[in-house]
C-alpha cells in the first residue's frame, strides 16, 4: 500500500438477511452496503453523504468493526505491520487494532453511560487496552479534557452525563475517541443533535484536532454543506453503493451523477435572494432488498436510458482528476 | 440538465402587505417545574397578515414551540399564560372559554406538530382520522361528504386518494407528514402553524413538501407560521422572519433585510453558523457559552452573556422591541450598523 | 503526537477512591430526596424501621426485664396464670398462647427471622435474575433461548406444591426455604423482566462505544449492564421479600415447615389447638401475627413502589 494511504476499502459488502429459518434457501437480504470502494489518505478526511437508508452509517460501523463485513476488505495501514485487513481480524488481534480506529456517535445523550462519571467514560479505552497505570490514566484524562475545551479538567472529571449539556457531552465523546491516539475516526452525524450555536464549536474542535493530531475522519452526514466544511473529499452514496466521489469543491461545483445533481438542487440555501431550480426525481428512497442487477438509480433517474436497465450497475470510474462517477451517461 | 439559480432583486422579494389575520400582543407564558418557574415566552408581540408566511427561527428552548402551543391554547398542566392578547380576526383567543376555544381550534387556527408522524393513531386508518376531525367541527357533515373532502385534501398535499383507507404504518415518513398536513388543513383554517414539519425528513422529500406548502398556502390564502431551527429552510419558506432567543423576540423583518442587513448580533451569529454549499468556503462564527437557563435568565438583555457588543446597560435594562426601520423590528441597545441603507 | 498533547495539566488532588465515595454519597442523597417526596415510601420505611426496632429490642428485653423461664418465645411457660391461652394483661401485653408462651415475645423474636428469610431470598433471587437476564440479553441466540425456556418453566411451576413436596422429603428449615424461593423466583418471572430491561441497554450507543474501545463481552456486562440494571434489581428485592415472608406464613400455617417459631407458626399453633375461630376472647392469638405479616409485607411493597418512582423517572410527577 502506498505510503500516504491510510485506509483502503475494497468490495465492502454487508447484507442483512430477512426472513427466518436456517434452512431457507433463497433468503432475502437487505443489501445495506453493496460493493463499496474508496481510499482515505493520512491527514485527510472523507465525507460520506446520502439520504437515510443509503448505507453510510453501516459503512462507518463496518470500518470500526461494530459490524462484521459479509465480504470485502478494509486495509488499514499500520506503521509496524504494513497493510492489515481489518475485515479479517479476530480476537486479540482485533482488540489490538481497535487502538487505531475509533467512532463518535450521533446522540450525545445516549452514547455516555449515565451511571459512569466523565473520568470513567474517557478512561475506558485505556482501561480496556490495559496499558496504563492509574496515575498516568488520570493525567491523560485531564489532558484530553483540556484539549477538547472542558476546562478546568478537575471540575469536569467527576461529573455525570446528566450534569452536562449536549455540547459538553459530545466533547466528552470526542475525548474518549481520541485518548488512545487513533489514526482514523468515523463520526456519525456528531453535531446533528446539538443546538446550532453549539454545533460550530464542536465542528471547529474536530477540525482543529484533525490538524494537530493528524487524525483522519470518515464524516458521515446527510448535510452536504457540513460535509463540505469538514472534509477535503466527498463521496455520495445511494442504496448501498457509492455513485460519485471527488474533492469537495469539485463535487459541489461540477456534479456529474444525476443523483448528486438532484440532491444538490434540493438543498435549501440560506439566502432569500436565491431561487433555486430543483431537479425533480420521483418516488421515495426504498430499502435495497434483493436489488435487481441494473443501475440502482434507474427507477428514479430523470435521464435514464435503455442501457441503464439492461446492463449491471455501472462501475465507479475516474472521469478525470480524481473525480469518480458510476454512470453510463457521463 | 442545467441547474439554474436565479438571483432576485430586492423588488421581487417584497410582497404587498395585506390585512392582519393574527395579532399577538405582549404574550407571556411560563412553566412550573420541580425547581421553579421557567420563563418560556416573555412579552412577545407580532402580526401575521393574510396569505403571509412568517418564519419563527431559533434554537431549542428559545420559545418558538411554546408560542405555538399558546396560540392553540394546547398548554400542558404545568404551563400558565401570564398576560397578553391573541387576536384571531376579531376574536380574542385568551378570553374564550375552553368550550369556545374548541370551536376555534382547527377551524380558525390549526397546527402541524413536531414529529407529526407520531400524531397519527396507529390503529385507525388515516382517512378515518381526518373524517373524525371534520365531523367534530362540522356536525352536519355526512360521512360521504367528509370522505370526498378528504380525497380533495389528499390530492392537495400530493397523496393518492386511494391511500385514505390505509393504516399509518403503511405510509413512509414523507407521506405521513403530508397526511398530517392534510389533517391540519381539513377545516380550512385561516392560520396554520407548522412546527418543524420537515426536520426528520430527507432533503429531497423536504424539498417537495416545502414547495407544496407554499402552493397550498397560496391556494387557500392562509396565513402560515413556520417554525424551524434551520435558517436555510426558513429563508426559502418565509416572507417575514422572527428570530427568537431565550423566550424573547430578538428581531423581526422580511427575509431579504434579515439576511443582508441584520440588526441583532444574535441574528448575525446565527446566520454565520450555517455552512452553505454555495459561495466560497468560509469560516463559521462561533458563539461562546450556551443558551441561558430559563429558570433564572440573565437580567437585562438575555443575550448579553454571549454578546460581543454588550455594555453596562445591556446587563441591567431590557432593550425594547421597536421598529428601527420601516417593517424592521429589533430588541437591542447596540444593533449592528446598516451598510446599504434601509 | 505526544508533543501535541503537552498542555498545562491540573493534577487531581484527592485519591480516586475517596472521590468515588463522595460521589456515591451525593447520588444516594439525591435518591433519598426523591424517595422522601412520596409519602407511601416513607410509611413503608417507617414500618420496616419499627420492625427492626422490635427485633433489636427483643434480646435486650430478654436479657434485662423479662425472665427467661416465663417469656422465652419457644419454651417459656407462665405458671402464675392458671388458664392458657390468657387474654392480654399487665404481665403479658398481648396475652399468652395455648401452651403458655408470651405472644409479644414470640412476635418480636420472629421478626429477626423474617428479616433474615426475606433478605436472603431477595439477594439470591436478584443475583440470579440479574446475571441470567444480562447474559441472556447480551448473548442472545441459543443461550437466550435456553434461559428463557427455563424461566418459562420456573414461572409455571406451582410454588406451594413444590415447597410442600420438598418439605415432606427434607428437613426444611428457613434457610432452605429462602434458597429455594430465591431460586424459583430469580430464575422465573424476574429474569424475564430484567432481561427485557437489559435488552434496552444492549442497544444503547455507549455499549457500542465500549466495544469500539476494545471491551470484551464480560467487561461490557459487568461495567455497563449491571450498574444500569441495579435500580430495577433493587426494586425486585423488595418485592421478593414480600413474597418470601408470605409464603413462609402459608407453609407454616399448614405445618409444613420444620421451624420452631415464626408468625406463621403462631397462627398454626392457634389453629392446631382449635382456637382460631373460637370467638372474640381469643383474637389475640391470631391478630398480632396476622397483622405483623400484613404490615411487614406491605411495608416492603410500599418501599418498592416508592423506589419505582426513583428508578423510573417517567413515573414522577413534574
Amino acid at each position: 500500500m502506498e505510503d500516504s494511504k491510510l485506509v483502503r476499502v475494497e468490495g465492502l459488502r454487508k447484507w442483512f438477511p430477512l426472513g427466518r429459518g436456517l434452512f431457507e434457501r433463497n433468503q432475502s437480504a437487505i443489501h445495506a452496503v453493496d460493493g463499496v470502494n474508496f481510499t482515505i489518505e493520512a491527514g485527510r478526511s472523507l465525507g460520506l453523504v446520502g439520504e437515510s437508508g443509503c448505507g453510510k452509517t453501516t459503512t462507518g460501523r463496518l470500518l470500526t468493526r461494530l459490524e462484521t463485513p459479509t465480504a470485502g476488505h478494509i486495509y488499514m495501514d499500520d506503521p509496524a505491520l504494513g497493510a492489515v485487513d481489518l475485515a479479517a481480524l479476530k480476537g486479540k488481534q482485533l482488540k489490538m487494532f481497535r487502538k487505531r480506529v475509533q467512532f463518535i456517535f450521533q446522540d450525545p445523550y445516549e452514547s455516555l453511560n449515565p451511571r459512569r462519571t466523565v473520568y470513567d467514560t474517557v478512561a475506558e479505552p485505556l482501561v480496556v487496552q490495559g496499558n496504563r497505570a492509574l496515575v498516568e490514566r488520570e493525567e491523560r484524562v485531564a489532558q484530553l479534557l483540556e484539549t477538547v475545551g472542558l476546562t478546568p479538567a478537575s471540575s469536569f472529571m467527576f461529573r455525570f452525563p446528566h450534569e452536562l449539556s449536549g455540547g459538553q457531552r459530545q466533547r466528552v465523546a470526542i475525548a474518549r475517541a481520541l485518548i488512545i491516539e487513533p489514526a482514523f475516526v468515523a463520526a456519525d452525524e456528531p453535531t446533528s443533535m446539538l443546538d446550532v450555536s453549539i454545533r460550530t464549536g464542536v465542528m471547529q474542535l474536530m477540525l482543529e484536532l484533525a490538524d494537530r493530531l493528524g487524525v483522519s475522519y470518515l464524516y458521515i452526514t446527510h448535510d452536504l454543506a457540513v460535509a463540505r466544511y469538514m472534509c477535503q473529499e466527498i463521496a455520495v452514496m445511494y442504496l448501498g453503493k457509492i455513485v460519485e466521489q471527488a474533492e469537495a469543491e469539485e463535487l459541489l461545483a461540477n456534479p456529474l451523477h444525476p443523483y448528486t445533481r438532484a440532491l444538490l438542487s434540493a438543498v435549501p440555501i440560506p439566502d432569500p435572494r436565491y431561487r433555486r431550480k430543483t431537479i425533480e426525481i420521483s418516488g421515495d428512497v426504498s430499502r435495497p432488498i434483493d436489488p435487481p442487477s441494473q443501475c440502482r438509480f434507474y427507477e428514479r433517474c430523470p435521464v435514464r436510458e435503455e442501457r441503464c436497465a439492461t446492463n449491471e450497475h455501472p462501475p465507479l470510474e475516474d472521469k478525470g482528476a480524481g473525480h469518480f462517477v458510476a454512470c453510463y451517461l457521463v | 440538465m442545467q441547474m439554474v439559480d436565479t438571483l432576485l432583486s430586492t423588488q421581487d422579494l417584497v410582497a404587498p402587505v395585506r390585512d392582519p389575520v393574527l395579532t399577538v400582543r405582549d404574550l407571556t407564558m411560563h412553566y412550573r417545574t420541580r425547581q421553579g418557574w421557567v420563563s418560556a415566552v416573555d412579552n412577545v408581540s407580532f402580526t401575521l397578515h393574510r396569505g403571509e408566511s412568517l418564519g419563527l427561527v431559533g434554537e431549542s428552548g428559545c420559545g418558538k414551540t411554546s408560542i405555538a402551543i399558546s396560540l392553540m391554547r394546547l398548554l400542558p398542566d404545568n404551563a400558565r399564560i401570564l398576560s397578553g392578547e391573541i387576536w384571531l380576526g376579531d376574536e380574542e383567543l385568551l378570553s374564550l372559554s375552553a368550550a369556545e376555544m374548541l370551536r376555534v381550534r382547527w377551524k380558525g387556527i390549526a397546527m402541524v406538530f413536531q414529529a407529526a408522524m407520531n400524531s397519527l393513531d396507529p390503529v385507525y386508518r388515516v382517512g378515518e382520522q381526518i373524517v373524525e376531525a371534520l365531523q367534530t367541527h362540522f356536525p352536519t357533515m355526512r360521512v360521504a361528504q367528509a370522505r370526498a373532502r378528504v380525497g380533495e385534501l389528499f390530492q392537495l398535499v400530493g397523496l393518492d386518494p386511494v391511500l385514505m383507507d390505509r393504516y399509518p404504518h403503511e405510509f413512509s415518513g414523507g407521506m405521513r407528514q403530508r397526511a398530517v398536513i392534510a389533517m391540519a388543513l381539513s377545516c380550512k383554517p385561516a392560520v396554520i402553524i407548522a412546527d418543524e414539519p420537515t426536520t426528520a425528513l430527507d432533503v429531497i422529500v423536504q424539498d417537495h413538501i416545502l414547495k407544496e406548502l407554499r402552493v397550498i398556502q397560496e391556494q387557500l390564502d392562509m396565513g402560515m407560521i413556520y417554525i424551524s431551527h434551520d435558517i436555510a429552510v426558513i429563508a426559502e419558506v418565509s416572507d417575514r422572519i422572527a428570530v427568537m432567543y431565550a423566550g424573547r423576540m430578538a428581531e423581526l423583518t422580511d427575509g431579504e433585510s434579515l439576511f443582508h442587513r441584520p440588526l441583532h448580533p444574535y441574528t448575525a451569529a446565527l446566520m454565520g453558523a450555517f455552512p452553505s454549499i454555495k459561495g466560497p468556503k468560509r469560516e463559521l462564527t462561533t458563539l461562546p457559552g450556551e443558551p441561558p437557563d430559563l429558570l433564572c435568565p440573565p437580567p437585562g438583555c438575555r443575550f448579553h452573556p454571549r454578546c460581543p457588543r454588550a455594555t453596562e446597560c445591556c446587563l441591567s435594562r431590557r432593550p425594547p422591541f421597536e421598529e428601527r426601520f420601516p417593517g424592521h423590528y429589533v430588541a437591542c441597545w447596540h444593533p449592528l450598523e446598516v451598510r446599504n441603507g434601509g | 503526537m505526544a508533543d501535541a498533547m503537552t498542555i498545562q495539566r491540573t493534577p487531581v488532588a484527592e485519591p480516586l477512591w475517596r472521590i468515588r465515595l463522595r460521589l456515591a454519597g451525593k447520588s444516594f442523597a439525591n435518591s433519598w430526596q426523591l424517595f422522601r417526596e412520596n409519602p407511601i415510601g416513607l410509611i413503608g420505611l417507617g414500618i420496616i424501621v419499627l420492625f427492626g426496632l422490635l427485633s433489636l429490642a427483643h434480646p435486650i428485653l430478654m436479657a434485662t426485664v423479662w425472665d427467661a423461664r416465663t417469656y422465652d418465645p419457644i419454651i417459656g411457660y407462665d405458671a402464675a396464670i392458671l388458664s392458657h391461652p390468657s387474654p392480654p394483661s399487665a404481665r403479658h401485653l398481648l396475652g399468652t398462647d395455648p401452651i403458655g408462651r408470651d405472644v409479644l415475645s414470640q412476635l418480636m423474636y420472629s421478626a429477626r427471622w423474617e428479616f433474615g428469610l426475606g433478605l436472603l431470598a431477595a439477594t439470591v433471587s436478584v443475583v440470579l435474575s440479574t446475571t441470567v437476564g444480562a447474559v441472556a440479553a447480551y448473548f442472545g441466540g441459543l443461550v437466550d433461548t435456553i434461559f428463557m425456556r427455563i424461566a418459562d418453566v420456573m414461572t409455571m411451576l406451582p410454588f406451594i406444591a413444590i415447597l410442600v413436596v420438598l418439605s415432606a422429603l427434607f428437613d426444611f428449615q428457613l434457610i432452605h426455604l429462602a434458597l429455594v424461593y430465591g431460586i424459583l423466583v430469580g430464575f422465573g418471572g424476574q429474569t424475564i423482566v430484567i432481561k427485557s430491561q437489559a435488552l434496552t441497554i444492549k442497544v444503547k450507543p455507549y455499549i457500542d462505544a465500549a466495544r469500539v474501545a476494545g471491551g470484551g463481552d464480560w467487561h461490557i456486562i459487568f461495567t455497563h449492564m449491571f450498574p444500569n440494571l441495579m435500580p430495577l434489581a433493587f426494586l425486585y428485592m423488595m418485592i421478593t421479600v414480600t413474597g418470601a415472608v408470605f409464603i413462609e406464613a402459608a407453609l407454616s400455617f399448614f405445618g409444613l415447615l420444620n421451624i420452631r417459631m415464626s408468625w406463621g407458626i403462631m397462627i398454626n399453633t392457634a389453629q392446631a389447638s382449635g382456637y382460631l375461630l373460637a370467638g372474640p376472647g381469643y383474637l389475640h392469638l391470631m391478630i398480632p401475627a396476622g397483622l405483623a405479616i400484613t404490615l411487614f409485607c406491605s411495608a416492603f411493597y410500599l418501599v418498592g413502589r416508592a423506589l419505582d418512582e426513583v428508578v423510573n423517572p417517567r413515573l414522577r410527577r413534574r
